[in-house]
């Protein structure tokens, strides 16, 4: 028998008046996948989890969990986990019965209630807990209790809605670990939603990147970051530097590109022309001072910013055309503001984007 | 002289004159009255003995019986009727909300007199309910639907409806839909969701508003004067009789007394109830 869990999007549309709020988005979710909509607000991605758990009516389109159609279906009989952004712990309930609920609402005996809410409060560490109601809770701790409530009743798939927004920045990293290491040992899949780019590629199989509706972008998070497939995506996930620049000539499978004064190279790809205005991307960690790796620029420091762990130098190369350049911190003497530099890159940390 | 100038900016000034025509127009004259008609009574032995006997009387048994069972029974109605409403009101927009909201206000704003004769037109033997009935062959004869306890109780209902459903109203505003969302989401059917979420949530605002409720029935007077029969006496009515026909004041402050003891004690609880409302943050 092969795992179950797989969700399956078909063209799935959501209008809020004459706006299409989710705009034929398709995909397909492997069973025990820990799948991420990321996005900035506004961009759709909240809303399609909402069609998915059931509270939004999808307007055309439809959804199939292991093949079974649930487009019609109501929230409660979809038989997924669900984690809210704001917890949603009931406040007349103790930490026990918040967790307890989905196995009462589905009238299993006592004893088997015990045992799981037990073993679903000790995978969360909240095992000493069990007492206390949510105003007597930390934050961290209530979204705990919110985790071992959607998994007490060993769903094949839960849902995130932002489930760490409302936490500080430590607490966080640990809880996306914590989140991701029970994801792993349960096997389920997970569908999560959040606009944090650094918590989507710390935990997900896959990403989706939404823009306005539509699915920018899916991939593994490294694939996504290496080889974003628009600026906006490589602007989206991380630093990135979009050069414009504009296609002089296109020989064995190279495009020979220029910025300013400079002559760039990149790997070249369908779809664009001698004489078309493109942009050049880069990460900024891809880029050394001094270094050489066949392409380079000349140009004087705008900009520097000590990051801490890096120090990053914004670098004019051409009027307004600026290059971001990651340095790491080696305690090494660094470059002022107005110093001529020398940057390069290899050829193949560079991509050709058309947008 | 700045503490003075501070004295006079303090905005709880501005209380002052509520709280003294308060006490003008309430306080001083219920004191005045108990304080007047209890000196004619003599030693304070004898107003207990006094108070005693009177409270002990078949009529006031009676009446006290009468008043706490129509009052019940009201305070049970209004939430039956009132909770649907208010329910519908804490989730409905814009044309609806205002639409329904002014049919609750509207009344509330008319004098209950008003209200009661209006009843009194409906439910008469002639009325158009009977009459409606009686067309429709669902009875042969007409039904007494006034002069009784059953006609109290229908126009107390109506009275006293808009209290609890504005009550009822503001905790379930005060609900987080996402409570009922996690529920759903988490395989708790409509029915389980409603009787193990939204009404323990909504619980304090039930216990409230049946307290306002039952507070305000039990001192009662236009509507049960007017449509209740004679056997149906509610204590309000009894402390009218004993000041208009009987010229009984002594009798008539023992049971004004009375009637405030159980008042104020019901509001004490009210406001601990409100209180550990507030305690909770919700």
């Amino acid at each position: 028998m092969s795992r179950k869990g797989a969700i399956d999007l078909r063209g799935i549309i959501k209008r809020y008046g004459e706006e299409r709020v989710v705009d034929d988005v398709s995909l397909t979710i492997q069973p025990g996948e820990f799948f991420t909509f990321l996005g900035p607000s506004g961009s759709g991605k909240t809303t399609t989890l909402m069609m998915i758990a059931g509270f939004a009516k999808v307007d055309g389109g439809g959804i199939t969990i292991d093949g079974a159609d649930v487009s019609a279906l109501e929230p409660q009989r979809r038989g997924f986990g669900m984690v809210f952004q704001n917890y949603a712990i009931f406040p007349h309930l103790n930490v026990f019965e918040n967790v307890a609920f989905p196995l009462r609402a589905r009238h299993r005996p006592a004893q088997e209630i015990r045992e799981k809410v037990i073993w679903a409060l000790n995978l969360v560490q909240l095992g000493a807990f069990a007492d206390r109601f949510a105003r007597q809770l930390s934050g961290g701790q209530q979204q705990r209790v919110a985790i071992a409530r959607a998994i007490v009743f060993e769903p094949r798939i839960v849902l995130m809605d932002e489930p760490l927004g409302a936490l500080d920045k430590n607490l966080r990293y640990d809880m996306q670990v914590e989140i991701k290491e029970i994801q792993r040992r349960l096997g389920m899949t997970v569908v999560y939603v959040t606009h944090d780019q650094e918590e989507a590629m710390n935990m997900s199989d896959r990403i989706a990147i939404m823009s306005r509706g539509r699915i920018a972008q899916v991939g593994t998070p490294s694939a996504v970051y290496e080889r974003p497939t628009s600026a906006f995506v490589g602007r989206f996930l991380g630093e990135a530097n979009i050069v414009p620049v504009t296609v002089k000539s296109i020989e064995h499978g190279i495009a020979y590109l220029q910025a300013g004064e400079f002559e760039l190279r990149a790997a070249a790809r369908d779809g664009i022309g001698v004489g078309q205005k493109v942009s050049l991307f880069v990460r900024p960690e891809r880029v050394s001072i001094g270094g050489t790796g066949g392409n380079w620029a000349k140009g004087h420091v705008r900009r520097v910013s000590f990051l801490g762990s890096i120090v990053r130098y914004q670098v004019e190369i051409a009027p307004s055309v600026h290059v971001v350049v990651d340095v790491q911190n080696l305690g090494l003497k660094g470059y002022a503001v107005g110093e001529p530099l020398v940057l390069g890159w290899r050829v193949e940390d560079c991509l050709v984007l058309v947008d | 002289m700045s503490r003075i100038d501070k004295l006079w900016r303090d905005p709880s000034l501005l209380i002052v004159p509520a709280i003294g025509l308060l006490a003008l127009g309430f306080v001083v004259p219920l004191v005045l009255f108990f304080v007047d008609t209890f000196r004619e009574m003599g030693s304070l032995a004898e107003i207990a003995n006094e108070a005693l006997t009177v409270i002990a009387s078949r009529e006031v048994v009676d009446a006290m019986f009468t008043t706490n069972w129509i009052a019940l029974l009201v305070t049970l109605l209004t939430l039956v009727t009132g909770y649907p409403i208010a329910y519908y009101l804490a989730n409905s927009q814009r044309l609806r909300f205002t639409l329904v909201l002014f049919c609750i206000i509207v009344p509330y704003f008319t004098s209950v007199i008003v209200r009661t004769y209006s009843w009194m037109v409906l439910l008469g033997r002639n009325g158009i309910i009977n009459e409606l009935m009686l067309s429709s062959g669902l009875v042969d004869h007409p039904i007494a639907l006034l002069y009784n306890k059953l006609g109290i109780t229908i126009g107390m209902t109506y009275v006293l409806l808009p209290y609890i459903i504005m009550t009822l109203y503001a905790t379930m505003k005060a609900i987080d839909p996402n409570f009922t969302r996690a529920a759903q989401a988490l395989g708790a059917s409509r029915t389980y969701t409603f009787l193990h979420v939204y009404l323990p949530l909504s619980a304090h605002g039930v216990l409230s508003g049946c307290l306002i409720v039952f507070i305000l029935a039990i001192g009662f007077f236009i509507t049960p004067a007017l449509m209740g029969g004679p056997k149906d006496v509610m204590i309000a009515m009894l402390i009218e009789r004993q000041v208009e026909l009987m010229l009984d004041w002594p009798n008539a402050a023992i049971l004004s007394l009375l009637l405030l003891a159980v008042t104020l004690a019901l509001y004490a609880i009210y406001y601990r109830v409100t209180d550990v409302r507030r305690m909770m943050g919700a």
